[in-house]
C-alpha cells in the first residue's frame, strides 16, 4: 500500500508573530519557518506503517513556495521515499486557501492512487482545520479526522482502517473502508529526529517539481484578507504574596468568589 | 437569503454551543434578514428538536430522525447538509470537533471555502476570526454565494430560551458504504462542560502526576469549576484528552481561569487569554504565564493548593 502525506511549510510554532504596521498581514520576513507540527505527525505515522510492513512507499506532497522544498527535504530524511512539489511561487502573493490545497490533493490522490493519505489536522498559521477533510469529500473518500490511533485490519482488497478519534467529549472509533484520509491529533505519535546521514541520503531522494497548471487547478480564492490586527492585549497584573491575600483580591476586588 | 445552524447535541441532550451558534446567526440575520433555521440530525432527536425550539430567535427546526445520522458521521452527515443547503446563504456550526470535522466537507462539496472559527459577525460577507494561536485576528470577505462557517462559542454570547419555534421533519435519507461507528470512550463527569464553566482551574506538567489532580477536585467542588489541563498535562497521561486547553484543544473564557502549574506556553493561552480573570500558580517567578495573569503568586502548588482550598471555606 502507498500512502501519501501532505506537509506544509509553517512559522516555526515557537516564534512570537508580528503584525505588519499596514495591517495588510502577519510580517513573515525572517522568520523561522519549519514544517506544520501535526504534518510530522502525520510523516511519522506514515513512515511506521512502512517499518511495520503495512506500507510499501511513502510519497510526501507540499503546495507552496520553492523554499516548501526544505520541509520535503526534511520528510524525505524522515523516512519518506519521494516527494512532490506543487510550486505557487508563479501565483505571486496568493496565499492557497485549504480549498485550492484540497483540489490539488485530489488531483494528486488520483495520479498517484495511494491507499491512504495523512495530513496534520491543523495548519498552525492560519489554524483553518479544513484541508483533510475537504480532500475527503473532493475525493469521495471516508474520513478518520484528529487520530490519535490507526490500525490497518484485514487483507488483500477487503483491507479496512480503524481511527480512534480524539473528539470533545473523550475518544470515539470508527472503520473506515480504505483507500481513506487521515488527519493526525498530537497523541497519534512522538515524531523522531532526523539524522544526520538521513539528512545526506534525503538530499538524493526524487522530488518532482509540478505546477498548479499542470494539475488544471486555479489556485485563487474567494476569500479576501481584508485586515490582520493584534489582538487585545491584557493588562498586566499583579504578584500576591499569599494565599490569603489571592483570596481577598478575587472576593473583594476581582469579586469572582 | 435565510441561515442554516446545524445542531449540536449528544446522549439526547443540546449541547450549550448551539445557543451561542444561533446568536452569531442572529447578528448575521440583522444585516441579510431572513429565517434562522436550526437543523438537528440524529437518532432519537425528538427532545433535541424540542430544546433547539425554545431558543430564543430561531424560524424553525428541522429534524433528520435517522440510523444513518446516529453518532455525527462526516460522510452521512455532510452530505445531508449538502442537500438541504440550496436553500440558504449561510451554514453554521460550532467550532467542536464534530463541526470541524464536518463542515469542511459540506465546503469542499459546494466548491465553497470554509470560514473557521469565526469570533465576530463585521457584515453578511464579512467576519473576523483569530489565527496564528490568536496571536493575531484576521478579517476576512467571502465572495462565495454560499458562507460556510464554524463559530467560536465565546465570541457570542448565548441566545435565551423562551422561543417555541416550530418542527418539521426532513425525510432525506443518504446512503453510508464508507464509514462505521465502532465505540465511543466519553469522559463521565459531574462537574460543569469545559467550554461552559463559570470557573476553570487547569492543571500542567507541574502537576507532577494524574494522582496529583486531586488536589484541583476539592476547590473544584467549592467553586463549581471545570477542571481542564494543559498539553504536556495530557501528553503524559496525567489526565484525558478532552481536558485540553489550548489553541488545538478547548478554547474557553471563564469568569475565573486558574493555571496551575503551567508555564503559559503561546498554544496554552489561546485557549484561555479571553477569561475575566486570570490567575497563576507557579513556582517559577518567570514563567510566561505571570504576564498574562491578573493575580500571580509563586509558590509550590503542593503547598498552595490546601491552603486555598482551605480558605474557601471560611
Ligand atoms: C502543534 C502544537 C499544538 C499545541 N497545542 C497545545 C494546546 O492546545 N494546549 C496546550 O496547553 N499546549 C499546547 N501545546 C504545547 C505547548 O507548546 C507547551 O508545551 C505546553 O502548553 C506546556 O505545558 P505545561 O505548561 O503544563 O508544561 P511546562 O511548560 O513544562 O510547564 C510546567 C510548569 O509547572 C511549573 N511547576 C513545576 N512544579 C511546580 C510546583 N511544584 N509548583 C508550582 N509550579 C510548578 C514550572 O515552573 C513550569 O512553569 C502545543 C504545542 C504544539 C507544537
Ligand atoms: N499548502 C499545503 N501543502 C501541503 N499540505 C497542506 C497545505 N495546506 C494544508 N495542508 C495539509 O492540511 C493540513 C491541515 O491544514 P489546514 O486545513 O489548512 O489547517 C496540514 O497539516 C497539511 O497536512
Amino acid at each position: 500500500m502507498k500512502i501519501l502525506v501532505a506537509v506544509k511549510r509553517v512559522i516555526d510554532y515557537n516564534v512570537k508573530i508580528r503584525v505588519k504596521a499596514d495591517h495588510s498581514d502577519v510580517d513573515l520576513t525572517n522568520v523561522k519557518m519549519a514544517m506544520n507540527p501535526f504534518c510530522e505527525i502525520a510523516v511519522e505515522e506514515a513512515v511506521r506503517l512502512k517499518e511495520k510492513g503495512v506500507a510499501t512507499e511513502v510519497v510526501a506532497v507540499t503546495i507552496g513556495p520553492k523554499a516548501a522544498q526544505e520541509q520535503l527535504r526534511t520528510a524525505l530524511a524522515l523516512g519518506a521515499d519521494r516527494a512532490i512539489h506543487i510550486d505557487t511561487s508563479a501565483e505571486t502573493e496568493a496565499r492557497v486557501e485549504s480549498l485550492a490545497a484540497a483540489k490539488l490533493l485530489a488531483k494528486v490522490v488520483e495520479e498517484e492512487q495511494p491507499g491512504l493519505v495523512i495530513l496534520g489536522k491543523q495548519a498552525i498559521d492560519t489554524d483553518n482545520n479544513q484541508t483533510g477533510q475537504m480532500l475527503a469529500a473532493l475525493a469521495g473518500l471516508p474520513q478518520g479526522t484528529f487520530a490519535s490511533e490507526v490500525q490497518v485490519s484485514g487483507d488483500g482488497g477487503d483491507k479496512k482502517l480503524q481511527v480512534t478519534r480524539e473528539i470533545d467529549g473523550g475518544l470515539q472509533t470508527v472503520e473506515l473502508t480504505l483507500p481513506a484520509i487521515v488527519t493526525t491529533d498530537l497523541r497519534l505519535n512522538e515524531p523522531r529526529y532526523a539524522k544526520l546521514p538521513d539528512i545526506m541520503k534525503a538530499k538524493k531522494k526524487p522530488l518532482d517539481v509540478k505546477s498548479p497548471a499542470d494539475y488544471g487547478v486555479e489556485v485563487a480564492s474567494k476569500l479576501t484578507l481584508l485586515k490582520v490586527e493584534s489582538p487585545a492585549e491584557r493588562k498586566g497584573g499583579i504578584k500576591v504574596g499569599s494565599v490569603d491575600e489571592l483570596v481577598g483580591k478575587l472576593k473583594n476586588e476581582a469579586k469572582v468568589l | 437569503m435565510s441561515i442554516l445552524v446545524l445542531a449540536e447535541h449528544h446522549d439526547g441532550i443540546l449541547v450549550g454551543a448551539t445557543a451561542h451558534v444561533v446568536a452569531a446567526a442572529l447578528k448575521l440575520k440583522a444585516s441579510i434578514g431572513g429565517d434562522i433555521d436550526v437543523l438537528v440530525a440524529g437518532e432519537n432527536v425528538g427532545a433535541v428538536a424540542e430544546a433547539a425550539a425554545r431558543l430564543d430567535g430561531v424560524s424553525k427546526v428541522r429534524v433528520a430522525d435517522n440510523a444513518v445520522y446516529a453518532h455525527q458521521l462526516a460522510e452521512p452527515l455532510s452530505a445531508l447538509l449538502v442537500e438541504l443547503a440550496d436553500g440558504y446563504s449561510h451554514v453554521l456550526a460550532a467550532a467542536s470537533t464534530t463541526g470541524k470535522n464536518l463542515l469542511p466537507r459540506v465546503a469542499a462539496l459546494k466548491d465553497v471555502s470554509q470560514i473557521s472559527e469565526i469570533v465576530e459577525v463585521v457584515d453578511a460577507d464579512t467576519f473576523k476570526r483569530p489565527i496564528y494561536a490568536g496571536n493575531a485576528i484576521a478579517t476576512v470577505q467571502s465572495a462565495d454565494s454560499l458562507k460556510v462557517i464554524t463559530v467560536r462559542s465565546t465570541g457570542f454570547d448565548a441566545v435565551g430560551e423562551g422561543n417555541s419555534a416550530a418542527i418539521e421533519s426532513v425525510d432525506t435519507v443518504v446512503e453510508n458504504r464508507h464509514s462505521a461507528f465502532i465505540k465511543q470512550e466519553l469522559a463521565q463527569s459531574d462537574r460543569p462542560e469545559l467550554a461552559a464553566a463559570k470557573v476553570v482551574i487547569s492543571g500542567g506538567r507541574g502537576m507532577g502526576s494524574g494522582e496529583n489532580f486531586k488536589l484541583l477536585d476539592g476547590i473544584a467542588d467549592k467553586l463549581g469549576a471545570a477542571i481542564g489541563a494543559s498539553r504536556a498535562a495530557v501528553d503524559a497521561g496525567f489526565v484525558p484528552n478532552d481536558m485540553q486547553v489550548g489553541q488545538t484543544g478547548k478554547i474557553v473564557a471563564p469568569e475565573l481561569y486558574i493555571a496551575v502549574g503551567i508555564s503559559g506556553a503561546i498554544q496554552h493561552l489561546a485557549g484561555m487569554k479571553d477569561s475575566k480573570v486570570i490567575v497563576a500558580i507557579n513556582k517559577d517567578e518567570e514563567a510566561p504565564i505571570f504576564q498574562v495573569a491578573d493575580y500571580g503568586l509563586v509558590g509550590d502548588l503542593f503547598e498552595v493548593l490546601p491552603a486555598f482550598e482551605g480558605r474557601l471555606d471560611q
